[in-house]
């Protein structure tokens, strides 16, 4: 007997990716003969968008199905297992200072919910796509999205668990005043077709804006001690790198296929970019009021990732005809005042919201006027320091009158005119015999051009006004009914306690009580 | 001339991608910000499977980036051997 | 523009005056040079409530707490609505002064410009 055997005839050369890919992602449909391909795909075609060659969408990645469950689970091994040590290891206690708290009370309240929703709106334009390479990419990006959710709700259930205002994040996403701005943009980009889905959030969210959601504010819950939220903030990053890549190859995919398709393409960039823009306003005050240790300001972070980096794409996409959204002139002028104009805003509203905020200290201030030479000392320390001042007294500053609200992005009209940082930008349209208020002209463009979509707009001023907003046992005939004590009930804010300033709140007390217990018996 | 970038986790294992990455692209610039790591070149960017192996002392494949990414941008080309991040208009 | 849609789009309207307690209706207010108070207000008035009860009613519990607000001299005062110069009549009703639901109207206070005259 001989111990040789045969050489193996499958020494057949290894694929490559190239090869591998065009294997997983081609052929694997067919044309239906039972029904029509429109009825099978009714959302392909109604938004204008002509797609002449499915076959011409490319991943760059190349990612097949098999890699991505194997480096998903990899990546959900790393981390669940810093998640778990940060937890058995009392890591909250490793915080700078538990104010920093409150910035994912923010989140997760704002933005988890929109992981959410994302999964949902991936896995919905995933089936309406009539290409088998972006719905490949559309499913994988929808299970990204879910296990985004999952995992910052898993992280901050620790949280949950010692600290208030964590406790109701799902039921406030769908009632609380300024949670109807991260809500009703991703109803907004839901509601819209699968192509304009792809420009706002694929595009415009996630290539243009993404970028300063997670990575600046990220790096700064690890430089203020959270472990927990830099394992999710950093998984969930890695997958955004490919959904950027995604949204990328869905703008150039669409401008290849056929000439008609720019000018829808550029509104919807016009819009998106808008939308989200207004969004993260509630970032911008993140970074700069709400990271006890700061990484780096708005400002800075507007500079890296927006200027420079949506500078150098918008560039790239000129070969298309493409030009840079409308407002990104005012946007790049903005980020000298858009933090300080929000964080007076949730000073003053403290009472309606579930998470504490406070005066920056004098060497917060002092950071500020570093960091916005032109603006702070001249627009905004003389209010923050009359505000220190009326705390010291005894009189701290609660404003108990309902805003008005944007129509659109339905954020209070906080924001200032173009050029006059001391004027409200107040804009107005009439339609259909009403009159419709916005913040500015990206915002009353996107009203104008499709209003009776934001007719609609569910906004909580005039919702708690029309009597919307009370819980059950309310009764407004009641001679001592406090109409706004019961909106924050409905909310289910815990009263005193969740929207209460952050001096003097339980969290500071016993966050104090609990490290002074750590180093004794 | 537009940059490109990729930012990875602090880690061992991107610790050693970068190092492949600065041999590579001399005009790379390594910025180092808490727990992450960012790296800028004009204009292009290539990561070689081989000079990543080299470092590693095992063998590496590219889709392993995946693991430790944080961001990149540019347009992106990717072989078994090489990852390269690029813009068009330079 | 209409919606691109698949069928006919009709979006419902959420915020007529019919959907207020009857003969109320919505009416924004803003300080100019007073930013301190981040937005401009909304208030839900009686249509046949005369105008002067804003300044005396109104204005005093939502704008009360700045420290120029007791120095305001009212004769002075200028109003606009719609961005457009207004001259409210204090003794008509709002719907006889001709506003109509969701007007916004601002005030200026002259010599008054705000915190240290920060314009907050």
């Amino acid at each position: 007997m001989t111990m040789t055997s045969e050489p193996t005839p499958a020494a057949k050369k290894k694929l490559g990716l190239k090869e591998r890919y065009a294997l997983m992602t081609r052929g694997l449909d067919w044309e239906t003969t039972y029904q029509p391909m429109e009825k099978v795909f009714p959302y392909a075609t109604y938004e204008g968008i002509k797609i002449h060659d499915w076959d011409a969408w490319q991943d760059p990645f190349r990612l097949t199905m098999d890699a991505y469950w194997k480096y998903q689970a990899e990546k959900e091994q790393k981390l669940y297992a810093i998640m778990d040590a940060f937890a058995q290891n009392n890591g909250h206690l490793g915080l700078t200072d538990a104010r920093y708290l409150n910035s994912l009370k923010l989140f997760l309240t704002g933005v988890s919910p929109l992981e959410y929703m994302a999964h949902r709106g991936f896995a919905h334009v995933g089936r309406a796509m009539p290409g088998v390479g972006a719905r490949v990419a559309c499913q994988m990006q929808s299970l990204d999205e879910l296990r985004h959710a999952q995992t910052q709700i898993h992280s901050m259930s620790n949280y949950n668990k010692l600290y208030d205002g964590f406790h109701s994040w799902r039921h406030m996403h769908d009632r609380v005043w300024y949670l109807s701005v991260p809500k009703s943009f991703f109803d907004d980009a839901i509601t819209a077709g699968p192509f304009e889905f792809m420009i706002a959030i694929g595009f415009s969210f996630e290539y243009v804006l993404t970028n300063l959601l997670f990575v600046p504010f990220i790096s700064g819950a690890a430089y203020n001690g959270d472990m927990g939220a830099m394992a999710f903030g950093f998984s969930a990053q890695s997958d955004e790198s490919r959904h950027m890549t995604l949204g990328l190859e869905a703008i150039k995919f669409m401008l290849e296929q056929d000439p008609d398709n720019l000018p829808i393409v550029q509104r919807w960039i016009d819009k998106w970019f808008w939308r989200g823009y207004r969004v993260l306003t509630l970032v911008a005050m993140m970074l700069d009021y709400m990271l006890p240790k700061k990484v780096m300001s708005w400002k800075e972070a507007w500079e890296i990732y927006a200027e420079e980096n949506g500078g150098a794409l918008f560039a790239d996409l000129a070969r298309y005809g493409i030009r840079p959204p409308l407002g990104w002139q005012q946007a790049c002028d903005d980020k000298e005042h858009l933090s300080h104009q929000a964080w007076s805003t949730f000073y003053q509203y403290q009472g309606a919201a579930p998470f504490h905020t406070w005066v920056p200290s004098p060497e917060d201030m002092a950071w500020e006027a570093e960091k916005y030479p032109n603006t702070f000392d001249q627009y905004y320390r003389p209010r923050f320091e009359y505000w220190a001042e009326q705390e010291a007294a005894g009189t701290r500053f609660n404003n108990a009158t309902l805003p008005q609200l944007c129509q659109v992005c339905q954020i209070p009209m906080l924001f200032t005119e173009p050029g006059d940082p001391t004027r409200i930008c107040y804009r107005e349209s009439e339609y259909d015999g009403e009159t419709y208020h916005t913040c500015s002209d990206g915002c009353q463009a996107i009203f104008d051009h499709e209003p009776e979509k934001y007719v609609q707009a569910w906004l909580p001023v005039h919702q708690i006004y029309q009597g919307h907003c009370f819980g059950p046992d309310a009764d407004p005939t009641s001679p001592d009914f406090n109409p706004l004590l019961e909106v924050i009930k409905w909310y289910r804010m815990d009263v005193g306690t969740d929207n209460a300033p952050y001096e003097g709140s339980r969290d500071q007390e016993n966050f104090q009580a609990w490290k002074a217990m750590q180093t004794k018996n | 001339m537009s940059t490109v970038f990729i930012a990875f986790q602090t880690n061992e294992t991107s610790r050693m991608i970068v190092e492949a990455i600065t041999d590579d692209n001399p005009e790379a610039v390594v910025n180092e910000q808490p727990a992450m790591v960012k790296v800028d070149a004009p204009g292009t960017l290539t990561v070689h499977r081989a000079t990543v192996e080299d470092k590693l002392g095992r063998s590496f494949d590219l889709q392993e980036l995946h693991v430790h990414l944080i961001t990149l941008s540019g347009h992106i080309d990717e072989s078994d051997d090489e990852f390269t991040l690029s813009w068009n208009a330079n | 523009m209409a919606v691109a849609a698949v069928k006919e789009y009709v979006g419902e309207r959420k915020d007529v005056a019919a959907n207020l307690p009857p003969g109320t209706q919505l009416t924004y207010v803003g300080w100019i040079d007073h930013l301190m108070f981040c937005a401009p207000f909304a208030f839900p008035l009686p249509s046949d409530m005369p105008f002067g009860a804003i300044v005396e009613a109104v204005l005093p519990e939502a704008f009360g707490a700045h420290p120029d607000f007791a120095k305001i001299d009212w004769s002075t005062v200028t109003w606009t609505k719609g961005r457009q110069p207004f001259t409210p009549d204090f003794s008509k009703s709002l719907a006889d002064n001709g506003m109509k639901h969701k007007d916004s109207l601002t005030f200026s206070t002259p010599g008054l410009t705000g915190i240290k005259g920060s314009h907050s």
